[in-house]
């Protein structure tokens, strides 16, 4: 299989662990996998960027025009990465945006919508919705599980359910392994389209 | 063994496997992973240390190294600059058990000062040095410069760049690893202790081995030449990924890949070279390939044309990508460009700039200054750590940041140009033990006068909340007795030292103010954890006598206050109870959720 996903999203919210979940789920189907991962700055509220890359691949970055899929966790950050995305490709997006740190001191007008509209308009895309994953599981660290639950449904990861729900149980803390388990099979049934 | 792992745990993990007896390194981005590798695998026997600074670490290191055992060393590239001085003697004495040093390069530069480029310090400094693209090679490159150390007793540098570091790879690793034996430290004191007369002597010697490596890794298996052609593209570290990446669909074109930059294989090149009349050098931080091979074309006098940074077919400064290369080499093969998607008409995307966490210790500590010094004439001089994003608005709190330490320096500095200003430094808990004691030394005994406000948050916190001398905690698992900024200031001679909690900030402000009234040197010790390695109180909440001035937005900028359908509000999911916005709300409107 030859396959490149690209995650993105604001730091904090868990873009990290889905990258390690898909790498897992795909190296149990004995897939070669590499990823590149922007770290540091994350903590505090910049962009991040997870590049999963599955089958023989030699550049650790995605090119620009070739990812099959993006899952993004964040609207304005779907847009900003639009330039991986391959003419075909889908984008799976979260529509609860993260305001920049900095906006309430000075207001960079950042809203939303437009970046969803424009995504519907320029590509293949599924919305999330992000604030169902809150109200029915009150956190929004289960975005991740959401969106990769969203994901299975689809079918547009090359893993069955299985894959992952067993990636979850190997990589998530024990404590967790349930509700993000029941968060990943709800979004597998649309729960959160 | 399989792992799925990132390089610099790969790099951990190959030194384990060549039975590394001492691991010792400074945190730094992109290596800090090394060491934190090394603590979570077995390592029975090691010695490991979060050293003071590079240069303790690399001397640390030289004595196992001395004694036969072998030592890894680990930092980021400016790093590398404080271990220049032990390096460069290092380099003339020579080892005895395997030493390699690695430097990590931040190519961007992402989290760093410089763009500089170890390969050049590799070369300045008389040394090999290995240049892995993936997390695979790093594995197994470093168990490669081990033995490239000890067969020709110099130390050894080891340069991942970000995207080996940091990326991810199922790597097959060697295991039940265990230290190398070694003989100990056999007493010699022509060879151990370096006088002029030695330094004359090992210097020819190591001209005259430097070529000789050279030749040696010609046969290098990292080293190498893929496809045939009359055009050529030379590349190192994750450079050679992307060229590789592009040229997987092309022909008629020779790729040639540069594992050991220093000493350069000049045999393994001139061969790669032959039929080749266009060279293209894809690379980052220097043209250091490109300059190499203009100095073998006019050594040999070939006929070859030579494009990269200088010749401006690259760019001088910035990271590479897959992209950039693509871009490149598309130009240097004749092929059309790639045709791209046009989003320009996306909207307007925000800007994330980075900014302190809701709730950090450092926001209330530059506000209480901010405060305190409000219509005076001062200078707030900044150093290395999370605390440089102080300078992020609405605080404004940064003048100057140069380097590890500096701040505490250059605040004397602006006293002797402007006596009549005031002036400040600020420096992190971490950052005082690795560079800052010895300039308030230098404070005290030139009889400079400045207010050095250390912000103790008990960890180092922009690398990854790594333990230090001032927590308590070294990597060995011991708990051992806290060296104690206080008395280290107190043994100084800093005649007045206050320590305050800088989220009480009347407490904070006053303290400020006294210090500010002193002449001489004055030191405030903000103590406060870091919100990372400690408990979060309960999140507060806006009341609803809340009147909209925002004043708490404007003073501080938080990050857990947000405007929510145009109300102030605090996110419940950022706050960590500081209270720092409660006690800057003109009338008491922000409090707990009981109330």
């Amino acid at each position: 299989m030859k396959k490149d996903i690209l995650i993105c999203g604001v730091g904090g919210q868990g873009t990290v662990l889905a990258s390690k979940l898909l790498a897992s789920a795909f190296m149990e189907q004995g897939e070669e996998v590499r990823s590149a991962e922007t770290i540091g700055m994350a903590q505090r509220g910049g962009s991040v960027i997870s590049h999963v890359r599955i089958g023989k691949s030699f550049s650790p970055l995605i090119p620009f025009g070739k990812a099959d899929l993006i899952l993004a966790f964040e609207p304005a950050e779907a847009v900003r990465n639009l330039n991986y995305l391959k003419p075909d490709g889908l984008v799976i997006v979260n529509c609860v945006p993260v305001k920049p740190a900095t906006d309430s001191l000075q207001n960079s007008g950042y809203e939303a919508k437009p970046m969803i509209d424009y995504l519907k308009k320029t590509c293949d895309c599924i919305v999330v919705d992000g604030e169902k994953v809150i109200t029915q599981f009150g956190s929004a660290k289960f975005l991740n599980l959401a969106i990769l639950g969203t994901a299975a449904k689809y079918d547009c990861l090359g893993l069955k359910k299985e894959d992952l729900l067993c990636a979850i149980e190997q990589i998530v803390h024990a404590r967790y392994v349930n509700v993000n388990k029941q968060v990943f099979e709800e979004a597998e049934k649309g729960a959160f389209l | 063994m399989k792992e799925y792992v990132m390089g610099n745990s790969a790099i951990a993990l190959g030194a384990l496997a060549a039975g590394v007896k001492l691991v010792s390194g400074y945190p730094g981005t992109p290596s800090s992973e090394i060491i934190e590798t090394v603590s979570k695998y077995p390592h029975d026997g090691v010695h490991l240390e979060w050293s003071v600074n590079e240069k303790a670490a690399i001397e640390v290191a030289a004595s196992a190294a001395y004694s036969g055992a072998r030592a890894l060393v680990t930092m980021k590239q400016v790093g590398l600059n404080v271990a220049s001085d032990p390096l460069m003697s290092l380099a003339y004495v020579g080892v005895s058990g395997g030493m390699v040093i690695v430097s990590a390069d931040d190519p961007g530069p992402i989290s760093s000062q410089t763009e500089q480029d170890t390969r050049r310090f590799a070369e300045f400094a008389r040394i090999p040095v290995f240049d892995p693209a993936t997390p695979q090679e790093a594995y197994e490159m470093i168990q490669d410069a081990f033995v490239c150390s000890e067969t020709y007793h110099t130390p050894v540098l080891f340069r991942p760049t970000t995207r080996v570091c940091h990326a991810y790879a199922s790597i097959d690793i060697k295991e039940n690893w265990r230290v190398k034996e070694y003989e100990g430290f056999i007493k010699d004191s022509k060879k151990w202790v370096i006088f002029p007369r030695l330094s004359f002597i090992n210097h020819a010697k190591i001209e005259k081995r430097n070529p000789e490596i050279g030749e040696a890794y010609s046969e290098y298996r990292f080293n190498t030449t893929e496809g045939a052609g009359t055009k050529a593209v030379f590349a190192s570290g994750d450079s050679y990924c992307y060229a590789k990446e592009f040229l997987q669909d092309q022909k008629g074109v020779k790729l040639i890949r540069i594992a050991t930059p220093y000493p350069f294989p000049e045999r393994f090149v001139l061969d790669a070279l032959e039929g080749v009349t266009d060279v293209i050098c894809i690379e980052e931080l220097s043209p250091y390939i490109e300059e190499k091979l203009l100095q073998l074309a006019g050594k040999y006098k070939l006929k070859i044309e030579i494009k990269g940074k200088l010749t401006g077919n690259c760019p001088a400064s910035g990271e590479n990508s897959t992209m950039i290369v693509s871009d490149i080499l598309s130009q240097f093969l004749g092929l059309e460009k790639r045709k791209t998607t046009d989003y320009s008409d996306a909207p307007v995307l925000p800007v994330r700039p980075p900014v302190l966490c809701a709730g950090c210790p450092h926001r209330a500590s530059f506000y209480a200054v901010k405060k305190a010094m409000k219509g005076q004439k001062s200078y707030f001089c900044g150093d290395i750590g999370c605390y440089t994003l102080g300078n992020a608005m609405p605080l404004d709190m940064c003048d100057t940041c140069l380097c590890m330490g500096a701040g505490i320096t250059m605040a004397q500095g602006f006293h002797w140009v402007d006596e009549e200003g005031k002036t400040f430094a600020f420096v992190g808990d971490s950052t005082f033990f690795a560079s800052g004691m010895t300039g308030v030394v230098n404070a005290v005994y030139n009889d400079a006068d400045m207010v050095l406000c250390v912000l103790d948050n008990s960890t180092t916190a922009m690398t990854g909340h790594q333990p230090h001398p001032g927590t308590g905690r070294n990597m060995m698992g011991q708990f051992v007795d806290k060296v104690s900024i206080k008395k280290v200031l107190e043994g100084i001679g800093v005649k007045k030292i206050l320590t305050v909690d800088p989220l009480k900030l009347s407490d904070a402000v006053a303290a400020v103010k006294e210090c500010a009234e002193e002449k001489g040197v004055t030191a405030i010790i903000f103590k406060s954890p870091c919100i990372a390695v400690t408990k979060p109180e309960r999140p507060l909440v806006i009341r609803e006598t809340c009147i909209q001035c925002k004043t708490c937005i404007r003073e501080i900028g938080c990050p857990g206050i947000i405007l929510q359908d145009g109300k102030v509000t605090i996110d419940q999911t950022l706050c960590t109870g500081c209270g720092l916005c409660a006690q800057i709300c003109p009338i008491n409107a922000i409090g707990g959720e009981t109330v």
